[in-house]
């Protein structure tokens, strides 16, 4: 698939970043999310980003799936200079590489779980017996037959968690970007989530960024990045150091 | 990308009846309540313009005294049936006089009787106020001259003395005089001051000076001007010709008041007009708040929806998408709204004209102009907060609070 007003420059990685910082605010009063981060994720990897609160793992996040813009450095997907990207560039970047599973779901409220995971595909033009098969699908994977007409007021936090993941999913993205997936879910729960994943990884080939703060879940992937104060502390491989 | 985007705009409308319906009630209100007003005011005004049209515009009245109304001096001489002779042979461009006096009588028919008005004039009473005769016949020169006991009746009188039966012929007692009925004039309904106008007798004015007055007195002269001559120099020539007549110095004041219809009519549609503004000005009103009402609730639900705004735009919505389902959206609710306002006042106005007796007069103008308002109201305040939210970036329009 190639993006209109993009072209798209081969033997790069995925994601690299060189130099990615982030401050909020200004002066006396600024804050340092990100001081300069470098890294590369290549396509087909499922990495863990780890950290305490306040290291700037959701900051990263929000950065490589081009919902916020970094304050200095180059963030390049694909090859693709985000930075030089207009709004609309970067929200077809959004729109057809990117699916996004929010810590806090986001879901529309009043709108049915089938509705709300066909939204991102009404945006891709999508028609509506395929849009709805596919997201039928999707609802499935996650294990919500049967609630497809529910909203979220009523579903419960698990399920709402789930329904957000069907929403990231149902366009078979390029990358998959998640914001503790598993942070509302019992073990159990997890567990199924985390092996949904795995799948998604291995059998449809999608680059998976899970920023998480349980080691059990991170072991699921097959990196592990360290946030500590807006820096990588360290980066490891399957438990090895790389 | 239209079509997805009305659909998208319609899913958000059907999902938040609630918000959607008190949106759409305050343009409802608004526009009903301005076009109810205006188009009744605008009925009134045009009633009051036909009766004055029907009277004849053309018209002049001739009083003794200074002024019309209740200050009038009793001091000033009546006028003489040779007055109205003078005006009719020495004014040029008059179409007709009438001499007429008038006061209220009992008339009696077999055992009905009617308190009614009893005009002594001549033929050109009939010309002057723009009545014709519906049966019968006007007064002969002879029942004139030498002022014969007959009459002419309005509808009223007819029914309530005659009821069902054959009037034209029957003899009816005015005090102590028994007159004959000659003719019926035409139905002419209420006047603009509610007056019932076929509430009338009329009578030859001699027959009115020997038997009921007693006196030679003609209590006012009613002018018609010809058709396309100028009112203002008849009133004037009139004017001159009877101070001339009453022997007026030029330092004397007019003892008689030379009246235009014009200026009764300028006064009285000027009248219902204010009227008519004083309650556009109350509807306004009403059609302000409703545009508060549209603005609060909108603006109340800008948090919700600038974190569905940011949503939208996380998963791939193109600002300008985003911007034309919120676009959308606004003119719907406000258009439906607008169009549920213009019937209910266009139901509300014509049910109003029937009681209040106006005719109705729908007034395109105002249904634009309303309609446009309530549409700007909720397209301004609908879409602009929705422009600010979606130039955020998606991750800041999530945060809102």
């Amino acid at each position: 698939m190639s993006i209109k007003g993009l072209r798209q420059s081969d033997h790069h990685s995925l994601i690299e970043l060189k130099g990615v910082t982030k401050v909020y605010g200004t002066g006396q009063a600024s804050m340092h999310a990100l001081r300069g981060i470098d890294l590369r994720i290549d396509e087909g990897e499922f990495v863990a980003v780890m950290g305490p609160s306040g290291s700037g793992k959701s900051t990263f996040l929000n950065i490589l799936a081009c919902l916020d813009t970094p304050s200095g450095g180059v963030y390049k997907f694909k090859g693709i200079e985000t930075g030089k990207l207009n709004r609309n560039q970067r929200t077809r970047l959004r729109r057809f590489y990117f699916g996004f599973v929010f810590q806090g779901y986001n879901l529309l409220n009043r709108t049915s779980a089938l509705e709300n995971v066909e939204l991102p595909l009404i945006y891709r033009r999508i028609g509506a017996s395929e849009r709805h098969r596919r997201a039928l699908r999707a609802l499935e994977m996650v294990g919500l037959k049967g609630w497809e007409s529910h909203t979220p007021g009523e579903l419960s936090g698990g399920q709402q968690q789930r329904v957000a993941i069907a929403r990231a999913i149902v366009t078979e993205p390029a990358v998959l970007f998640a914001d503790e997936p598993t942070g509302n879910l019992d073990t159990a729960r997890s567990r199924e989530i985390m092996d949904l994943l795995s799948v998604l990884n291995q059998n449809h080939g999608i680059t998976i960024v899970m920023v998480t703060h349980e080691p059990e879940m991170a072991v699921y992937a097959k990196r592990t990045v360290h946030f500590l104060d807006g820096l990588v502390v360290s980066d490891e491989e399957n438990g090895r150091a790389k | 990308m239209l079509w997805n985007t009305i659909l998208l705009a319609f899913r958000e409308i059907k999902r938040n009846v609630m918000r959607s319906v008190l949106t759409i009630l305050g343009i409802v209100i608004g526009v009903g309540a301005v076009i109810t007003m205006v188009t009744i005011g605008g009925g009134a005004t045009a009633q009051v313009k036909e009766q004055i049209a029907s009277m004849g515009s053309n018209l002049l009245m001739v009083t003794p005294g200074k002024r019309l109304g209740p200050g009038q001096s009793s001091s000033a001489p009546l006028f003489k049936m040779s007055d109205g002779e003078a005006i009719a042979r020495e004014v040029s461009s008059i179409a007709a006089v009438a001499p007429v006096s008038s006061q209220s009588i009992k008339a009696i028919f077999g055992n009905q009787n009617w308190s009614t008005q009893v005009t002594g004039s001549d033929n050109q009473y009939f010309k002057v106020t723009n009545r014709s005769l519906r049966t019968g016949r006007p007064f002969s020169e002879s029942e004139l001259r030498s002022g014969v006991a007959v009459c002419i009746i309005g509808e009223t009188v007819r029914k309530k003395l005659f009821g069902g039966q054959e009037a034209l012929g029957a003899n009816i007692r005015l005090e102590k005089l028994s007159c004959q009925v000659i003719g019926i004039l035409e139905a002419k309904g209420q006047s603009t001051m509610g007056m019932d106008q076929d509430d009338l007798v009329v009578i030859p004015l001699r027959t009115y000076q020997r038997r009921i007055s007693g006196n030679q007195d003609v209590a006012m002269l009613q002018v018609s001007v010809q058709q396309g001559a100028s009112t203002d120099k008849a009133q004037r020539d009139i004017r001159l010709l009877m101070r001339e007549r009453r022997h007026l110095s030029p330092s004397d004041d007019d003892n008689f008041n030379v009246m235009d219809m014009k200026e009764i009519a300028k006064m009285l549609t000027g009248t219902t007009q204010l009227l008519t503004a004083l309650l556009s000005a109350v509807a306004a009103v009403s059609l302000l708040v409703g545009g508060i009402g549209i603005m609060n609730i909108m603006l109340v639900s800008v948090t919700e929806r600038t974190r569905e705004i940011g949503i939208r735009l996380a998963i791939g919505a193109f600002e300008g998408e985003v911007l034309m389902q919120f676009l959308v959206e606004a003119v719907v609710l406000s258009s439906f709204g607008g169009l549920i306002g213009i019937v209910l006042a266009l139901g509300g106005s014509i049910w109003l004209a029937s009681v209040l007796r106006v005719p109705f007069v729908f007034n395109i103008g105002i249904v634009i102009v309303a309609f446009l308002f309530s549409a700007a109201v909720g397209v301004i305040f609908g879409y602009f907060p929705a422009l600010k939210a979606a130039r955020l970036d998606p991750i800041e329009a999530l945060r809102y609070e």
